[in-house]
């Protein structure tokens, strides 16, 4: 979960990191700020800058229009509200730091970049010497000496590097204390009076740890945070409904698709090779979906309703990977149910049913008694898929 | 010949006494795994399926020389049950749980780096080197691993658990077999990824070929192509991508928690280029890793 920038910088100052004067603010009536003044929309998303999320004040009542003009909007598919209203600092200059969880090396890594506010991955390929690593222990933190050999290697020396190497060692256990996957201070600033100061921050929370942070999951269920490029359509809503009518394993993760066959898809990686597999022979799915951990009966049944309701679905393939943990007789059943229950044909309606694997015999018979044709686990998926989609286009 | 494991590997399962342990713990048994012991504070003394259960990872040990460990505990607990096996020298670990905090996977693994231990997971099904030894979930009851399974020259490793398994059918029913088959785990940090196990399988005299089952995100894959160009792994690789109409929707976060494509990072468009340039072979459809593995074996 990523924090916003005004959580993220009350983390920071707890910590002796310092940030500028500031108020967050939710209606247009408050500043009392002294001008000039930076007012940031608070949003959980990186590129406020280019979207308008970010503007400068000169007077009063140049703050006051813009804070209007702010609340309420909608910058890169977030409403905004809540503002970052700070002093707006003198800066000589600006720095890079950032820690995260190398996922090849398996280790936390700090990263530190005598300039900030930019590209840091184009200013590594340009200039390397300005861009310094170094992996750390988890267990033993970044020790202060080890930033300095870092930030030193670019060149940088005095008071500078005593600060700065005291705020990126600071910034790493804040990092392993938050369980964080990233925290990053781009910029931090040094004032041309010699303070630095971190102008904006960016912590994600590990949602596998919120169990240990109850601030930050509490934070979690803000409902402004939800949002983004993508909201989740009605026919993706319902799905998600019927996946939450028991809690017995998963029916669910439906995402829309504009095509004629329906999918019941499983588990993560089978979904994945399925879906591919049925565009690859020339089919249009109607929907995605993940299915594992032996959903109820009554949750394959109302999922393939659902798919069924959806205007231009013809047929539904059900393809799933060789089972163990999930019982091939109550995905039959639950299949079966919904499409008679949906008012027509299973014959007709099922594209393809290929789940082999655990309790088989007992699920063939069931579609059998149907009359619909299944494979077992000598067809592939990409061969199930194939058979489907042929079969949607004979119609 | 096959890696990590053989018939003789003395296993503890941790956890055992919780529901889904039990389970697995009989299809191991019938598998023909030598499971010795179990671990569970406070059920010291109890048997399942008549194997012993200790309070302590030392007292399994001590009585029954364990090498091995599943570790089948909630997630919160993973890292105190890693850190016992550790201490006590188990030299491999298989984390089944999912939703483990990532730092305290990373510093599991840190503890295992230092103690020369091989750590697979977190959130994986386990390993099977087929007719030999199972050890996780992967596969489930033993008819069902029988005829998924058998014994040959290919290696499998796979991001996703189900997939293991169905990729080791393809083959069976193509008359391929395998030597060592291992869901590595879908999450972002796992103990033994592509990088840890490729040289592992290119030394292993048993297997003559390898394939590798990808999923959208990461850069594990694109790391993979960097190690296979500089140490020069001299058996075939042979890559399935899944997920290509992933890189069409860039935002959306599927099941698996490494299935997270930002930009262009990560994407299977990016990680195929990337394989061919290292000469890895691309499947285009799972089918096709038979017509590849037919030319290469």
């Amino acid at each position: 979960m990523r924090l916003l920038e005004y959580e993220s910088k009350e983390i920071l100052a707890a910590h002796g990191i310092p940030i500028p004067a500031g108020a967050v603010v939710s209606s247009p009536e408050h500043s009392s700020l002294s001008i000039p003044l930076v007012m940031k929309a608070q949003i959980p998303i990186g590129g406020r800058q280019k979207a308008g999320g970010v503007v400068d004040a000169l007077d009063q009542s140049d703050a006051e229009s813009k804070l209007r003009q702010m609340l309420g909007s909608t910058v890169r598919g977030f409403r905004v509200n809540k503002v970052l209203v700070e002093e707006k600092l003198d800066i000589a200059q600006e720095f890079y730091l950032g820690v995260t969880s190398d996922t090849v090396a398996k280790e936390p890594i700090a990263i530190f970049s005598a300039e900030g506010g930019v590209d840091i991955e184009e200013l590594a390929l340009r200039e390397p010497e300005k861009v310094q690593r170094s992996h750390f222990s988890v267990i033993r933190g970044l020790p202060e000496y080890k930033a300095r050999e870092m930030i030193s290697l670019t060149g940088i020396t005095g008071r500078t590097l005593l600060g700065l190497s005291n705020i990126l060692s600071l910034l790493a256990a804040i990092f392993l204390e938050q369980d964080a996957t990233i925290a990053e201070i781009n910029p931090l600033a040094q004032t041309k009076d010699g303070k630095r100061v971190a102008l904006d921050c960016h912590l994600e929370i590990d949602d596998d740890a919120l169990y240990r942070h109850p601030d930050s999951a509490e934070k979690e269920k803000d409902p402004s945070r939800i949002g983004g490029r993508r909201t989740a359509s009605d026919f993706e809503k319902k799905a998600a409904e019927i996946d939450s009518l028991d809690q017995k394993g998963v029916a669910g993760r439906l995402i829309e698709f504009d095509g004629n066959l329906g999918l019941i898809i499983g588990g993560g990686g089978a979904s994945l090779t399925a879906f591919d597999a049925v565009q690859r022979h020339g089919g249009r799915p109607a929907n995605y979906c993940e299915i594992g951990g032996n959903p109820s009966v009554l949750k394959t049944k109302e999922l393939t309703k659902h798919i069924l309701s959806k205007p231009g679905v013809e047929k539904i393939a059900v393809i799933m990977n060789v089972v163990s943990n999930t019982r091939v007789d109550l995905m039959a059943r639950g299949v079966i149910k919904g499409i008679l229950e949906a008012g027509r044909n299973p014959s007709e309606t099922l594209a393809v049913f290929r789940i082999p694997g655990a309790w088989e015999e007992e699920g063939f018979k069931i579609l059998s008694r149907y009359g619909v044709d299944y494979c077992d686990r000598s067809v592939s998926i990409d061969e199930a898929a194939r058979k489907g989609v042929e079969k949607v286009r004979k119609g | 010949m096959a890696i990590l494991a053989d018939e003789d590997t003395k296993i503890i399962v941790q956890g055992i006494t919780g529901r889904e342990a039990v389970t697995f713990t009989k299809d191991m048994i019938d598998y023909g795994s030598k499971v010795v012991a179990g671990v569970t504070p406070g059920k010291g003394g109890q048997t399942v399926h008549g194997v012993p259960v200790f309070d302590t990872v030392y007292q399994a040990v001590k009585e029954h020389k364990a090498e091995a460990s599943v570790i089948s505990v909630p997630p919160a607990m993973i890292k105190a049950a890693a850190l016992e096996a550790l201490s006590n020298g188990i030299r491999l670990l298989v984390i089944v749980a999912e939703r483990v905090p990532r730092k305290d996977t990373i510093e599991i693994l840190e503890v295992a780096r230092e103690r020369k231990a091989v750590v697979i997971g977190p959130n994986t099904l386990g390993m099977i080197n087929p007719h030999t030894v199972k050890i996780g979930m992967a596969g489930g009851p033993v008819e069902n691993v029988k005829r998924s399974y058998m014994p040959g020259p290919v290696a499998i490793a796979s991001r996703s658990g189900g997939m293991t398994t169905e990729i080791a059918n393809l083959l069976t029913t193509h008359g391929i077999g395998q030597s060592t088959c291992i869901s590595i785990g879908g999450d972002p940090v796992v103990g033994s990824n592509f990088l840890d196990l490729i040289p592992l399988f290119d030394q292993d005299p048993g297997t003559n070929a390898i394939v590798l089952f990808c999923e959208p995100g990461g850069v594990i894959e694109e790391r993979l192509s960097e190690l296979v160009l500089s140490e020069q792994i001299k058996t075939p690789i042979v890559a399935f991508v899944a997920g290509r109409f992933v890189d069409n929707m860039p935002g959306i976060r599927f099941g698996h928690a490494a299935t997270i494509v930002e930009g262009e990072t990560g994407t299977t468009a990016g990680k195929i280029e990337e394989f061919r340039k290292a000469g890895i072979q691309v499947a285009d459809g799972l089918d096709d890793i038979i017509h590849i593995l037919k030319k290469v074996l």
